[in-house]
């Protein structure tokens, strides 16, 4: 019998459609795959699944039983578990207590048997065969570790369906192996996983069976091996992603930014490279490689300790955000929404901001028709999606507010611009208009440097790209730059 | 025993050692049984309260509307004991009072739960709202004749004994009233589903959710929890102070909140113990009671109590720092 049926699922978020007469059937013991780019519906349809969301037309059938109002407590007890990309872990709390909390709760109970807790966390651990101290606090844990013991908790409930949403993100190539391996003891046991990703790799290693969701509807459908990955980029953009490259003519002139045994102690050590005008380089690594760090100290925000930077032939000092700023070099943050938004304020606000001290009268208040012209321009420029500049930034889809991001550091005319992740979260039309703005700016004269670990978007923009590990450049790909060879330096940074 | 030496509550009560050594050198007083029963009753109030801001903090919110909650349900309970001359037994005092402060603590719970509002804007607003109500609707005036129950409760103390000074000093009932609310607090903490959400809530609000908890219902019981804590204490201070004032207590927020943060509770939420709440709440009373006890000034008191405070939010603070730097 079909463990789970979700017939004809529509979700909206303030009358915009996340889910369109989405149906999705899984049998026990299925390992299928859901994929999707950002913001397809994935994450709402799962979360309809678990019952966090409602949705607003549709038939949920769990296991024989349809469900009207499924909570998220009736969802766990009818055996379908989620592993949230946070983990949803308590981090104040022991090993054993985050273990355990789950049962605990489901079986009713209201009052707390340590000797209990602990037993129920024993078996969680041993079913994954790992070795993690029961009475550490989780906020003390590695990554993986806490992955560890949140997939061990979905365990507990005599799951018979398990939701990983992109489990793998964090994960080293082989801890990902670990991680299949354990699905298919599931499978084994006719316990079904539905696996989230947009790792097309992954995809096509793990599943029997996959769905591919695009803008909210159910695009394709069918067995993993009647797909190959040019389908899959395919049902997930929605058309033939363009593989046109980067090109960039070498002259020589003096380079915009040249970077010279730079470092940061734990951070980062002996970095050195150059940018030209017009040159559109990408720095990638695995998480904790230390690019992000690097960033921040090109930004100002966590200073080298030595080594030298130089812009136009001319050493700066970059000990604070301002003397970047002031030195030419503008950065976009990897999170967008904490980092690099006022969320509350407006569009406007958020792109003039950076000019304030450019745009003042005579008697230094902000000259507001000079920061009215900047905004319309860039609005116009980058193509930002929006009835009026005067609207909160919150208001804004993740593409468009990329751009805003985007506007605000090139109405300061930078020199040299520091992408971090520039297109995490964001949806396809908008990448592809935030890439061709990249490009533009580089012929413009701009130097580009993206930080990213997506492969594609760095060997399409990209003229060279250092691999990063452990803080050190340890690779350069220039003409030999292609997706197999990045690849390649990926498997080999173990 | 390397654990203990570890945790927040040995260093607080390692201080609170060292201060009672020094002050009791100075002044040998500090060690009389008057002294210490006496410091052991003023602890009384501060720590029922402090309690109840334990609950609030660990599940990462903050009240200060408790002194109002206890002033309504002190206040109300007195003047409707003294409009009918009540003789009865002194524990329906407390019943009403715990009645009105649960009913208060109600109306905390269903707005910050309802509008999802910050904790502290909403206990702002009914802190003020509260007191103003009984003081618009209720009375002004100062109750200074307590009916006949309240009276003899306010003189009940074992262990009496007589001093060399001739005067009688005692054990009053209400710290055994705070040892069994400490008790209560610490198994509802320790061994309840619900008490094990109020710290899972303020360690992840949605990872909270996720596992099934209801979070209407662990802050509807937190705040109704700290309502029936506030009219017990509401009672006890009436009757240490032997009035019924509906100007009294709204301030001492300030005390409580630095007790309880001294004792090791995170103002971020999903920490905190019983143990060290009792034991900031110790060290505030003896910090204040012996400035005293050593002639200085008791706006003093002020002042040290809001440094102490500080340096109780600044050294986890810091010590995070120092970890995220490694």
């Amino acid at each position: 019998m079909t463990f789970i049926e979700a017939q004809h699922i529509h979700k909206r978020f303030a009358g915009v459609y996340a889910l369109k007469d989405v149906s999705l059937e899984i049998e026990p013991g299925e390992i299928r795959c859901l994929a999707g780019e950002n913001g397809s519906g994935k994450s709402t349809l799962i979360k309809v699944i678990a019952g966090v969301y409602r949705a607003d037309e549709g038939r949920l059938v769990i296991d024989g039983t349809p469900h009207e109002h499924l909570t998220p407590i009736d969802a766990i007890r009818a055996g379908v578990q989620v592993i949230y990309q946070d983990f949803s872990l308590f981090p104040n709390l022991t090993v054993a207590e985050n273990l355990a909390t789950n049962t605990r709760l489901e079986q009713r109970k209201r009052l707390v048997d340590w000797a209990a807790m602990r037993r129920i966390a024993q078996t969680a651990l041993e079913r994954i065969k790992v070795d993690i101290p029961l009475e550490v606090t989780v906020g003390e844990l590695s990554v993986a570790d806490k992955q560890l013991v949140a997939i061990s908790r979905a365990l507990l409930h005599d799951a018979k369906l398990v939701i990983m949403d992109e489990p793998t993100t964090a994960l080293t190539q082989h801890e990902v192996q670990n991680l299949f391996s354990v699905i298919t003891d599931l499978k084994a046991e006719g316990i079904a996983t539905l696996f989230v990703s947009h790792k097309l790799r992954e995809v096509l290693d793990i599943s029997e069976k996959l769905t591919i969701l695009r803008n909210g509807q159910k695009v394709a459908e069918g067995g993993t091996d009647t797909f190959d990955e040019a389908t899959i980029t395919y049902h997930m953009t929605g058309r033939e992603v363009s593989d046109e490259r980067f090109q960039y003519a070498r002259t020589d002139q003096t380079p915009l930014l040249r970077v010279s045994d730079l470092r940061r102690a734990g951070l980062f050590d002996s970095v050195s490279f150059d940018v030209h005008p017009g040159e559109i380089i990408g720095i990638t690594g695995l998480l904790g490689s230390g690019r992000t760090e690097l960033a921040l100290s090109l930004f100002g925000v966590l200073p080298a300790d030595s080594g030298t930077i130089e812009i136009d032939g001319a050493a700066v000092r970059i000990d604070s955000i301002q003397a970047a700023i002031d030195a030419g070099i503008s950065y976009v943050p990897e999170d967008r929404l904490t980092e690099g938004l006022f969320l509350e304020q407006t569009i406007s606000r958020n792109i003039f901001v950076s000019i304030l001290d450019r745009i003042k009268t005579k008697l230094r208040f902000v000259d507001f028709d000079a920061a009215r012209a900047t905004v319309d321009r860039w609005i116009e420029e980058l193509n930002i999606a929006t009835p009026s500049p005067e609207i909160p930034a919150r208001a804004l889809s993740g593409g468009n507010q990329q751009r805003v991001v985007l506007a605000r550091w090139l109405a300061t005319g930078a020199k040299v611009l520091v992408l971090n992740g520039p297109t995490v979260g964001v949806d396809v039309g908008s990448k592809e208009e935030i890439h061709k703005r990249l490009r533009l700016l580089a012929a413009s004269g701009v130097g580009v440097v993206i930080m990213s670990d997506d492969i594609p978007e760095l060997v399409q923009n990209c003229n060279r790209v250092f691999v990063m590990h452990k803080g050190s450049f340890v690779r350069e790909l220039g003409s030999e730059l292609d997706d197999a060879a990045l690849v390649a330096q990926f498997a080999d940074l173990k | 025993m390397k654990q203990l030496v570890k945790t927040h509550e040995f260093y607080v009560g390692l201080i609170l050692l060292a201060f009672s050594l020094v002050v009791g050198i100075i002044n040998p007083s500090f060690f009389s049984i008057g002294n210490l029963f006496g410091l052991l009753k003023s602890n009384v109030v501060t720590g029922i309260f402090a309690l109840g801001v334990l609950l609030v903090l660990i599940s990462g919110g903050i009240d200060i509307s408790f002194p109002a909650v206890a002033v309504v349900s002190m206040y109300m309970t007195g003047q409707l004991f003294e409009s009918i001359g009540y003789a009865g037994p002194v524990i329906l005092a407390f019943l009403i009072a715990i009645v009105i402060g649960m009913l208060l603590g109600t109306i905390n719970a269903a707005i910050i739960s309802t509008f999802r509002l910050p904790t502290l804007i909403v206990t702002l607003g009914t802190l003020s709202a509260y007191q103003g109500f009984v003081l618009t609707f209720v009375d002004t005036r100062i109750i200074n004749r307590l009916t006949e129950p309240m009276v003899n409760y306010s003189r009940m103390e074992i262990l009496r004994t007589t001093m060399d000074s001739g005067q009688t000093t005692g054990l009053h009932v209400s710290i055994f009233v705070y040892l069994v609310l400490a008790l209560l607090t610490a198994a509802i903490l320790r061994y309840t589903t619900i008490g094990r959400g109020v710290y899972a809530l303020g360690g992840d609000r949605q990872a909270t959710e996720r596992a099934g908890f209801s979070i209407r219902k662990i802050e509807f019981f937190i705040y109704i929890y700290v309502g029936f804590l506030a009219g017990i204490a509401g009672i006890l201070h009436s009757a240490h102070v032997r009035n019924a004032n509906p100007f009294d207590l709204v301030g001492s927020e300030l005390n409580v909140i630095a007790a309880t943060v001294l004792g090791g509770a995170t103002i971020g939420g999903g920490r905190g113990t019983v143990v060290g709440t009792l034991l900031g709440v110790m060290l505030i009373t003896v910090m204040n009671n012996s400035l005293i006890l050593l002639g200085i000034p008791s706006y003093w008191q002020r002042l040290t109590t809001g440094l102490i405070l500080l340096v109780a939010v600044a050294v986890p603070q810091i010590n995070h720092m120092r970890r995220a730097r490694r």
